[in-house]
Parts: structure tokens; sequence; C-alpha cells
């Protein structure tokens, strides 16, 4: 699948905004009242970056209300229904905690399992494609929602719980890798099912239907780059979770280095989103 | 809504024979042509004239090579556009309902008015059946000729998909498969009308006629049977030409 930037970034930092936003509902809280000022406006300022971005992948993005309208049978109508609500229902509850020094413990309870199901939707955007065998698997989810807990616990500064979740997220990513190489194969379609020419032999493409590109080649036959694609997962994987976990045990009282760590934890998982969709097979390729 | 029609009045498709067609790329044309000028925005090209030229196709035709194990290599020629399945997966993953099936004949259309263009069903479809315009920025694909099939301001011959009336071969039929006394009932039970990639479980309503087996041509010693009623019969030949070729030869 093609890996356009709107959608890498609307993953990222929408993942990373309403995770936050599922751990403040919760209650965890800094001990400063500013740095919870700042915490509620990064929840803010990221998810709204990433719906922001999302409408750039869109061809009329004019007509972006009417995708609040299919809750009952689509994902994406799904996410936009309870990313919304979710920030508008934390409204009250961070000026409750900023402003006026109390907690709508309700709110904020609604509003976290609000959060959690974004997550949850966005990651079943992609989940949900049996034509990409790669995504089509429950592991895609749990690391979607774990990336964005790993990303939020970091953030409020729960170092040792931070460290486990983003340790354990980039194991499971390599197993997610490794067990994806394979779904492809397992998922039976084949240029023999796609052409039911099967019963008659072996099937290869003797002439396109073209000469130059088309849509379906360009949006889901991404094949360019993915010759580094081993040491791009060695990065990816070092840098989401395993670094920034290592730093988070041991270095936890050296600002500098969270800093550091956290802007690694920001690359390796650009890298690993850019690799989530370079490398997902779409049947569609069977035809060409 | 994006909800699938539990049940469709009719169920109007196509039914391709691969044995009959020659790839000529006819039905690509006519349906290039109707669909441009017809529903819904254009199919545009990108740098038509240009050195990358792309465009919009609701109907392509790829041409493949079968090896059987043993036996002779055959040409397939595959014409593939939108088979309007019944548990089409690009209906459901719409966010805005733009994408619907009719419950009264089970066609699948985009309402390019509540369109976003956001590319998920065209990730749904297994078939590529679905293409982005890049000029409109809307979802793009198959109608089933809607705005023919039912218009009663042409003649009533041409009352069937633009592909389905511009094969010279007669490769391409269509019909409502919910009556099992239809032509493309019937064609479909007679030869074997097949699925694609039934194991995406989208139940796709249009049918494949598979490719009839190939004679074997025997040549079972090393003379062609033909080649004896290709033997020359006249032995003396008269005439000016005659004349004129024994004259030129002693020259």
């Amino acid at each position: 699948m093609h890996p356009a930037p709107s959608v890498i970034i609307f993953t990222i930092f929408s993942g990373l905004g309403f995770g936050l936003f599922f751990l403040l509902g919760l209650g965890f809280f800094l001990a400063d009242y500013w740095l919870n000022f700042v915490l509620f406006f990064l929840a803010y300022g990221f998810s709204i970056i990433g719906l922001l971005s999302s409408l750039f992948h869109l061809g009329n993005p004019q007509r972006f209300l009417k995708a609040f309208s299919q809750w009952r049978t689509s994902w994406l109508s799904r996410e936009g229904v309870f990313s919304t609500s979710t920030l508008i229902i934390m409204a009250p509850f961070a000026i409750g905690k900023i402003f006026l020094d109390k907690e709508f413990v309700i709110l904020g309870i609604v509003g976290s399992v609000l959060a959690i199901l974004t997550i949850f939707c966005t990651a079943m955007i992609y989940a949900q494609l049996r034509t990409v065998p790669r995504w089509n698997s429950f592991l895609t989810p749990v690391l979607f929602v774990l990336y964005s807990l790993g990303g939020g616990t970091f953030l409020i500064n729960e170092g040792r719980l931070a460290a486990f979740i983003l340790i354990l997220s980039s194991l499971l990513q390599v197993y997610a890798w490794l067990n994806g190489d394979q779904l492809f194969k397992k998922a039976v379609s084949n240029v023999e099912s796609a052409t039911g020419l099967g019963n008659i032999g072996k099937v290869r493409l003797l002439e396109g239907p073209h000469t130059g590109t088309n849509y379906l080649l360009k949006e889901m036959v991404y094949i360019v780059g993915r010759k580094h694609r081993i040491r791009l997962r060695i990065i990816g994987f070092i840098l989401v979770g395993l670094l920034p976990g290592l730093i988070l045990l041991l270095f936890n009282f050296n600002l500098l280095l969270l800093i550091l760590a956290f802007l690694m934890h920001l690359i390796g998982i650009s890298l690993i989103r850019w690799l989530f969709f370079a490398e997902a097979e779409h049947v569609v390729g069977l035809y060409y | 809504m994006t909800e699938l029609p539990s049940t469709t009045h009719k169920k109007l498709g196509l039914v391709i024979d691969l044995d009959t067609c020659v790839g000529c790329h006819a039905c690509v044309i006519n349906c290039k042509e109707w669909n441009t000028s017809h529903y819904g925005a254009p199919l545009s090209d990108i740098e038509a004239y240009g050195e990358n030229p792309v465009g919009t196709f609701l109907n392509r035709i790829h041409t493949y090579e079968v090896t059987p194990v043993q036996g002779l290599t055959q040409t397939v020629h595959f014409p593939k556009s939108c088979l309007h399945c019944e548990d089409a997966p690009c209906v459901t993953v719409c966010p805005t309902g733009a994408s619907y099936k009719r419950s009264e004949d089970g066609i699948v259309l985009v309402n390019e008015d509540d369109c976003i263009g956001c590319g998920l069903c065209a990730w749904a479809c297994p078939y590529g059946a679905r293409e982005m315009d890049a000029a409109e920025g809307v979802m793009k694909k198959c109608t089933l000729c809607v705005d023919r099939i039912y218009n009663e301001n042409i003649p009533e011959e041409d009352r069937e998909p633009a592909c389905v009336r511009t094969c010279p071969a007669n490769a391409r039929h269509f019909g409502d498969f919910s009556d099992p006394d239809s032509n493309v009932s019937k064609l479909s039970k007679e030869r074997g009308g097949i699925d694609l990639m039934p194991e995406q479980l989208t139940k796709p309503v249009n049918k494949y006629l598979p490719p009839r087996a190939k004679a074997e041509i025997s040549t079972d010693g090393e003379i062609d049977v033909l080649s004896p009623f290709l033997e020359p019969i006249a032995s003396e030949t008269t005439g000016f030409l005659s004349w004129l070729d024994k004259a030129l030869d002693k020259i």
C-alpha cells in the first residue's frame, strides 16, 4: 500500500493524543499545575494535528461532516464519531482540572473509554480489510493501542510503566513482522483463484491492461523502497521501544536524555508506520 | 445507508465468456466513452498526451498465459470490471453512505455528491474495480450502465451496458441472475460459470465462463494431414503469363 505521509502523520499523532486523553481521563496527572496544563495542551494538539492531517488525504475534504453518518457499518465513520466525542467530553474535564481544581471523575472515565475506542477504531480501519492479509490480524489493533499507551505513559512520566509497554510493544512488533510475512501466502488468494483459471494450469500475466500505470498500482501495489526493509525494521525496533525503554529504566532522572528518548520513539514509530503501509500487500496485485 | 440490503429484488450482472473474448479492448473504449459523457464526473485522463499518461477506467482487459501440466499453453484475455458483489465490502466500509447497493436490482453505485474521496472502498475491493478520479477526487466504478438499461430515450436494443452492446465477439452478456431462466443464469449453468476469489467471501454476482478445452492437434508422423490437398493441381501452364514466364526464363 502507498505510504501516504498524511495517513502516517494521522495515525501517529492521533494515537499519541488519544493515548494521552485515555490516561488523563483515568486521573493520571503530574504533580505540577502547569505541567498538567501542558499535558492537556499536548493531548488536544496531537489529536487535532492527527485529525487535520487525515483530512489532507481526502479527495473532497469539504464534505467531511458526512463521514459521521455511517457509524453502524463503517470503522472510519466510528473513528470520526468517537474522536470528536472524546475532544468534546474532555473539554469540561480539562477546564475542571486546570481552572477549577476539580476532578469530574465520571466525565474523565467516559472520555477515557471514548479515547481508547478511537484508537481501536483507527486500527480497525486497517485490520478489517481481508484484501490486505498483513493487516487483517488481531495484532494490528493490539499494537496500535500499545503504541498509544506507550507514548502516553511516557509523556505523563510513568517511567517504569512506559518502559514496560514500549519494550513489550517493540517485541510484539517483531512477532507481527515475522507473522505478517507469512499471512499473504496463508490467505489462499493467488493468481489462480483471482483469475479462476487455476483449474487449467499455472497462470502468469502475459500483457497488462495498459502500457503506463493506474490508480490501483500507485495506491495498492507499492513496491519501490522495500529494498532496505530488514534494516529499517531493525532501526525501527531499536528506536521505537528498546532504547527509549532502557533510558526510561536507567536514566529516569536526566531530562535531556528523556527528551532524546521521546524523539527516538517518534522517529521509531514513524519508521514502523511507514513500513506498516509500504510492506502491506493488497490482493489486487495478483492481477498484475 | 451503507448497510447492505438483505435481499435484492433482482440480481443484475454480467456473464463474461473467457472462451470467446479476443482481447480487442472495444468494451474498455465504449465504457470510457459512455461513462465519461453521461452519469457523474467524467473519467479524466491526466497527461493524456504527455510522457506518463494515466486515466480512470471502469473496465480493463488483462491477458494471461495459462500453462497446463500437459498439453498446450493457452492465452486468455480477461476483462475485469465491478462484479456487483452480494456481500460487497466496498459498501460497508464507506463512512459517508456514498457507496451503496440498490435493493431493487443489486447494482453497486457511488453517490458522488456524498463521496469524500477517502479511498477506503478501493482498498476493500479485492478486484480493483474502483478507481479514484484524479481530477474530481471522487470514487468511480462500473454502474452497470444504470443510465442505459432503464433509459426509455434510447432504442430498446441499446438498453444494455455499453461494454455488452459493443462486444464484437459476443463475449459479454447482461441479465438478471435471480431469474433461473434468464440468458445469464442459463449460460452460467451450462458452462460452469465461476466466481473470482471466492475465498474473499464477497459473493460476486458477475460470473466468468472458463475457456473450453483446446483441441489437441495430433501429428502422429511427420506429415501434415492437410498437405496432400495443397499440392499444385495444374501440371502444364497455359496462356500469356505462362509464355511470359518461359520467355523470361530463356533470357
